[in-house]
C-alpha cells in the first residue's frame, strides 16, 4: 500500500463524510471532501457559514461533539498515520502538540478562572512534563513576549485582557509547542478591523518561525489573499474549487460559486447601484440534492447538473468541481 | 391544540403555539397534567363521594381500621372516614395554594408594574421594601404574621401569600422594562405599525414566560407550606381536615397502622409532584435552550 | 447596606406584630384585676402609646441588648434564644454538610454519566425529595428507624445518634438542590467553548473535568447554598418539632401558638439577621472562587 505521494503531505483526507446525527434528522455537513497539505503550506479554506468547514477541522483533531458527531466514512491521514479510529489517547499525544486549533470567538475561549499563564504553561505540562518549573516558565515568557503581551501580565485573567490580546494568548498557547499544523477557524472574525491586521502578521511571523502548516478558515475572501497560498472553497460539505491564490482569483476559470463570491465584493473603484449577491441559500443539509449542491443557485445550471453530481476536473492543479469543465479536460 | 397534530412546517407557528406543541411533547409534563387533573377531579367531586358530616363523624366502634370495602382507606382513632377527610382536606391545600398565588400575583403585578411603569423615585422605593421582603424567610414571615392574625384558613392564606409577593413583583417589573425599551424602539420607527401586533404575539409569550413558569413551580412549594404549617397546628390545626394536620394528629398510631400516614404523605407528594412536571414542563417549553 | 434593611424590617415586623391581642396588663395581673388596674400598668409599662413611640422605645432597649420578656413564659428573650441557638445551629450546619458532601459529587457524576443509570436514579431522588414535605419524611423516618429499628434515639439531645436523623431530614431539600444545581452546571460548563480549548490543547476529559469543569461549576452551587440557607431556618423548625430538640424551632411554635410577641419578634429579627450574614459570607466566597467578581462592589 505504500504510496509515495503520501510521504509528501502533512495532511491528506480523502472522500470525507462527516455527519452529525440529530433528533430530528441526520445532518450532512461534510460529504466526500478531498484536500491536501503540504508542510509549510498556509491553506485558507473559504465557504459560507454553515459550509462545513468547522466541522473538517473539528474532525481532523477528532473533537466532534461525541454523541452525536460522527465521522461516517473516508480517511484523515497524518504524515501518512490514519487518524480516524485511532484511540483517544493517540490524539491527546496530537492536540496542541503537532497540531492545535485557534477557534473563533476568543471572548469564550479562555477559562474564566484560571490565570492566563496558566492556561498557556498547561499546554507545556501535558506535552513537555520532563522540562524544569524554571524552564516552562521561561518558555511561557518567553511566548507571551513573542504575541506582543507583556510577561509581567501573566498573572492575570481573560476579562481583564481586550479581545484582541485573547486571540493573541490563544494563538500564543496554539504554538507553544511549535506544532506542525494550525489550524485557525476564523482567528479574527470577531474582532475590529484593525487588530485583525495585528493578528494576522503576527501569525504570519509566527508560522514563518516554528514552520508551521496553517489551515485559515474564513469566509473573508480579501484574508485569503492576503494571507494564503492556496485555496480550497467549500461549500456544501464539498470542496468546489481548490488552487493557488493566483488560480483562485486571477483564472478565468472558475466555479461559478466562487465567481459569485468574488463578486459579491464591491469594487471600490467603480461606481455601484447595488451589491451582487449570490441569490438563494445553502442546501439544507439535511436533505442533500441529487445533483450538484449549487444547482438551484448557479446562473450556469444545466440539465445534467440537477441529476449528476460533477466530478473534479483538473488543470495544472487548479482544480474546479463543475460540468461546465467537463470539455475543457481530456478525462 | 394541545392535542391536536403538527400539521405546517414549524417556522409557520406563532410563538404561543410552539410552546404548546413543546409541552404537549414532553411526556413527563403530560403526566403532570393527568395526575392534577385527576387529583383536582376528585377533590372537587368530594361532596359527591362522601358528604362533608362524614368528615366528622366518629364511630369509635370502627375506629383503626386499616383500609376495607367500606372504608377505601380506612378509619382514624376516632372512627372517622379517612377517604372523606383526605378528600376535604384536599380542598384546603388546593384551594389556599391556588388563592395565595393568585393574590401574591396580583399584588406583585400591581407592585412591580408600578416599579417598572413610572421608574424613578417610585420604583426605588417600591424596590427597597420588595428587597426588605425578601430578606425575611417567608416561613418566618408567615409565622409573625399568624401570630399577629391567629388561626383560620384566610388568615394562613394572608400569612403565606405576603412571603411570595417579592418574587412576582420582581419579574413583573422586569418585564416592564423589556416592555418599555421595546416602545421605544418601535418610537424609532425602525417597524411598521403592523409590527405592533407581532410584538405583542412574541413578547407577551416571552414576558409571560418566566412568571408563569415560577408560579406553577412556586405552587407546589406552597402546598408543601401549607401542610406543614397544618402539621405543626399553625393557621390550620385538628381536627380541621388538612392534609398535613392529619398527619399529625395521626402520628401516635402511624406506627402500627401506617396506613394512616402512608396515605395522606402520598396525596401530597403526587400533588406537588405533578405540579412540579407541569412547572418544568412549561420551563423546557417556554426556553427549549435550557433542557440538558 | 445590611443595617437600613434589618431596621426596616424590624419596624414592619413590629407593625404586623401591633396586630396582635396581647393584653399583657391583664396577663400580668390575672383574670380578676379590674380594668382600671389593668388600665394603670398597662400605663405603666407604656402599652397604651402610639406605634411609634413604642417601636422608638423597643429599638431603644434593642440597642441595650434588652428585647423583652416572654409573655407567656417566663424568662428574658435574648438570653433564651442564646441558650437555644446552639442546637439549631448544629443540626442546619451538620445538614448543609450532608447535602453538599452528598449532593454536589452525586450531581457533578450524574453530568459526566449523563443518561447512565446513575443520572437517571438521582434525577428521580431529585424529584422525589422535592415533591415530599420534610414532616412526613422525618415522621415516617422516625417511624422506621427509631420506633420500629430502633437505632436511633426517638428524640431529644440524649446522645450522639441523636444528631444522625434530624440533620438528614433537615438536609433532604437542600440535597435535592444540590444535585440538581450541580448537574445543571457541569452540564452548561461541559459545553462551554473554553472546555473545547482544553481539549484542542491535548487535555484528556480526567483533565478537562478536575481542572477546568469543577471550579468553574462550583460557582452557581455556591450561590445556591446561601438561597437554600434561608429555607432550611423553615424547616428547622418542623425538624426540631418532630425530633423534640431544644432548639430555636420549638420556642418560636410554642409562642406563635401563644400569641407571645416579643418572643416572635425578636426571634424573626435574630434569624433575618443571621441569614443575612449567612449571605454576606457567600458573596464573599463567591468573590474568592470566581475571579470577575470585584471584592470592593
Amino acid at each position: 500500500m505504500s504510496d509515495t505521494t503520501n510521504e509528501k503531505y502533512l495532511l491528506e483526507i480523502k472522500d470525507l463524510f462527516v455527519q452529525y446525527n440529530t433528533d430530528d434528522a441526520v445532518v450532512h455537513a461534510v460529504n466526500g471532501l478531498n484536500l491536501r497539505l503540504k508542510s509549510g503550506e498556509k491553506l485558507g479554506l473559504v465557504g459560507e457559514t454553515g459550509a462545513g468547514k468547522t466541522t473538517l477541522a473539528l474532525s481532523i483533531l477528532q473533537l466532534l461533539p461525541k454523541k452525536v458527531g460522527q465521522i461516517a466514512s473516508g480517511s484523515i491521514k497524518y504524515k501518512g498515520e490514519e487518524l480516524i479510529g485511532k484511540p483517544d489517547s493517540y490524539m491527546l499525544g496530537l492536540r496542541g502538540r503537532r497540531m492545535s486549533m485557534i477557534f473563533q470567538d476568543p471572548m469564550t475561549s479562555l477559562n474564566p478562572t484560571k490565570t492566563v499563564g496558566d492556561q498557556i504553561l498547561e499546554v507545556l505540562q501535558l506535552h513537555f512534563p520532563d522540562l524544569s518549573k524554571a524552564e516552562k516558565d521561561a518558555k511561557v515568557d518567553e511566548m507571551l513576549q513573542l504575541v506582543g503581551i507583556p510577561a509581567s501580565r501573566k498573572g492575570e485573567y481573560p476579562h481583564q485582557f481586550s479581545g484582541g490580546m485573547k486571540q493573541r494568548i490563544v494563538i500564543a498557547m496554539a504554538l507553544i509547542a511549535e506544532p506542525e499544523l494550525l489550524l485557525a477557524d476564523e482567528p479574527t472574525t470577531a474582532l475590529d478591523v484593525t487588530i485583525q491586521a495585528q493578528i494576522l502578521e503576527l501569525m504570519r511571523r509566527l508560522k514563518d518561525q516554528f514552520n508551521s502548516a496553517v489551515i485559515l478558515i474564513t469566509h473573508s475572501l480579501g484574508i485569503v489573499a492576503e494571507f494564503c497560498d492556496n485555496v480550497s472553497v467549500i461549500y456544501s460539505g464539498h470542496v468546489v474549487e481548490h488552487g493557488s491564490v493566483e488560480q483562485i482569483f486571477g483564472s478565468d476559470a472558475k466555479h461559478p460559486y466562487t465567481a459569485g463570491l468574488i463578486n459579491c465584493i464591491p469594487d471600490l473603484a467603480k461606481d455601484e447601484a447595488r451589491l451582487k449577491p449570490i441569490p438563494g441559500r445553502m442546501a439544507d443539509p439535511r436533505h442533500l440534492p441529487a445533483g450538484c449542491c449549487f444547482a438551484d443557485r448557479c446562473p450556469h445550471c444545466m440539465e445534467i447538473c440537477k441529476t449528476v453530481p460533477p466530478r473534479m476536473y483538473e488543470k495544472d492543479g487548479h482544480q474546479i468541481l463543475c460540468h461546465l469543465f467537463e470539455e475543457k479536460d481530456g478525462k | 391544540m394541545l392535542f391536536g397534530k403538527k400539521k405546517k412546517p414549524l417556522s409557520e407557528y406563532s410563538t404561543g403555539e410552539l410552546i404548546m406543541f413543546r409541552f404537549r411533547k414532553n411526556k413527563l409534563a403530560m403526566v403532570g397534567v393527568f395526575m392534577f387533573l385527576f387529583v383536582t377531579i376528585f377533590i372537587l367531586l368530594a361532596p359527591l363521594i362522601r358528604p362533608y358530616d362524614m368528615v366528622v363523624k366518629q364511630n369509635i366502634s370502627n375506629k383503626l381500621q386499616a383500609p376495607n370495602t367500606q372504608y377505601i382507606f380506612g378509619t382514624d382513632e376516632l372512627g372517622r372516614d379517612l377517604l372523606a377527610r383526605i378528600l376535604y382536606g384536599g380542598r384546603i391545600s388546593l384551594f389556599c395554594s391556588l388563592a395565595i398565588i393568585g393574590i401574591a400575583f396580583v399584588i406583585g403585578a400591581i407592585i412591580g408594574g408600578a416599579a417598572g411603569f413610572f421608574g424613578g423615585k417610585v420604583d426605588t422605593i417600591l424596590m427597597r421594601v420588595v428587597d426588605m421582603l425578601m430578606s425575611v424567610p417567608s416561613a418566618l414571615l408567615a409565622m409573625a404574621i399568624i401570630t399577629a392574625l391567629g388561626n383560620g384558613v384566610w388568615k394562613l392564606v394572608i400569612a403565606l401569600s405576603i412571603g411570595q409577593i417579592a418574587r412576582f413583583a420582581r419579574m413583573v417589573r422586569s418585564s416592564v422594562l423589556t416592555l418599555r425599551n421595546m416602545e421605544y424602539v418601535e418610537a424609532a420607527k425602525c417597524f411598521g405599525s403592523s409590527s405592533r401586533r407581532i410584538i405583542i404575539k412574541h413578547i407577551l409569550p416571552n414576558g409571560i414566560g418566566p412568571i408563569v413558569v415560577s408560579a406553577t413551580l412556586t405552587l407546589g412549594a406552597v402546598i408543601l407550606s401549607i401542610s406543614s404549617m397544618g402539621y405543626l397546628g399553625l393557621g390550620v390545626a385538628s381536627p380541621t381536615p388538612e392534609w398535613g394536620t392529619i398527619i399529625s394528629e395521626n402520628k401516635v398510631n402511624i406506627q402500627y397502622y401506617p396506613y394512616l400516614g402512608i396515605i395522606p404523605g402520598i396525596c401530597i407528594m403526587l400533588t406537588v409532584m405533578s405540579v412540579n412536571f407541569i412547572g418544568d414542563g412549561l420551563r423546557d417549553a417556554f426556553d427549549p435552550k435550557t433542557k440538558s | 447596606m445590611l443595617i437600613p434593611v434589618i431596621l426596616s424590617v424590624t419596624f414592619i415586623l413590629f407593625v404586623i406584630l401591633s396586630l396582635a391581642p396581647g393584653d399583657v396588663a391583664r396577663m400580668v395581673l390575672g383574670q380578676d384585676a379590674t380594668p382600671e388596674q389593668v388600665a394603670t400598668l398597662n400605663h405603666q409599662m407604656g402599652l397604651d402609646r402610639p406605634l411609634l413611640v413604642r417601636y422608638v422605645r423597643y429599638m431603644g432597649n434593642a440597642m441595650k441588648f434588652d428585647f423583652g420578656r416572654s409573655w407567656t413564659g417566663n424568662f428574658d428573650v435574648l438570653a433564651e434564644f442564646s441558650h437555644r441557638l446552639p442546637y439549631t445551629l448544629l443540626v442546619s450546619v451538620l445538614a448543609l454538610l450532608f447535602a453538599t458532601a452528598i449532593g454536589i459529587p452525586l450531581g457533578i457524576a450524574s453530568a459526566i454519566k449523563q443518561y447512565s443509570l446513575l443520572d437517571y436514579g438521582s434525577t428521580f431522588i431529585v424529584m422525589l425529595l422535592f415533591s415530599m414535605p420534610a414532616f412526613w419524611l422525618g415522621t415516617m423516618c422516625q417511624i422506621f428507624f427509631c420506633l420500629t429499628l430502633r437505632w436511633l434515639p426517638v428524640s431529644g439531645i440524649s446522645t450522639w445518634k441523636s444528631f444522625i436523623l434530624p440533620p438528614v431530614i433537615l438536609g433532604a431539600n437542600t440535597l435535592a438542590s444540590m444535585i440538581r444545581m450541580s448537574r445543571t452546571s457541569m452540564l452548561d460548563v461541559v459545553k462551554m467553548d473554553y472546555i473545547r480549548t482544553a481539549r484542542a490543547k491535548g487535555a484528556s476529559n480526567h483533565d478537562v473535568i478536575l481542572h477546568h469543569a469543577i471550579r468553574n461549576s462550583l460557582i452557581p452551587v455556591v450561590t445556591q447554598i446561601g438561597i437554600s440557607f434561608a429555607g432550611t431556618i423553615g424547616g428547622a423548625v418542623v425538624t426540631e418539632s418532630i425530633f423534640a430538640i431544644p432548639g430555636i424551632g420549638t420556642m418560636l411554635i410554642n409562642a406563635v401558638k401563644g400569641r407571645d410577641v416579643p418572643v416572635v419578634m425578636g426571634t424573626v429579627i435574630f434569624i433575618t439577621i443571621i441569614v443575612g450574614v449567612i449571605n454576606l459570607v457567600v458573596d464573599l466566597i463567591c468573590a474568592l472562587v470566581d475571579p470577575r467578581i470585584d471584592l470592593a462592589s
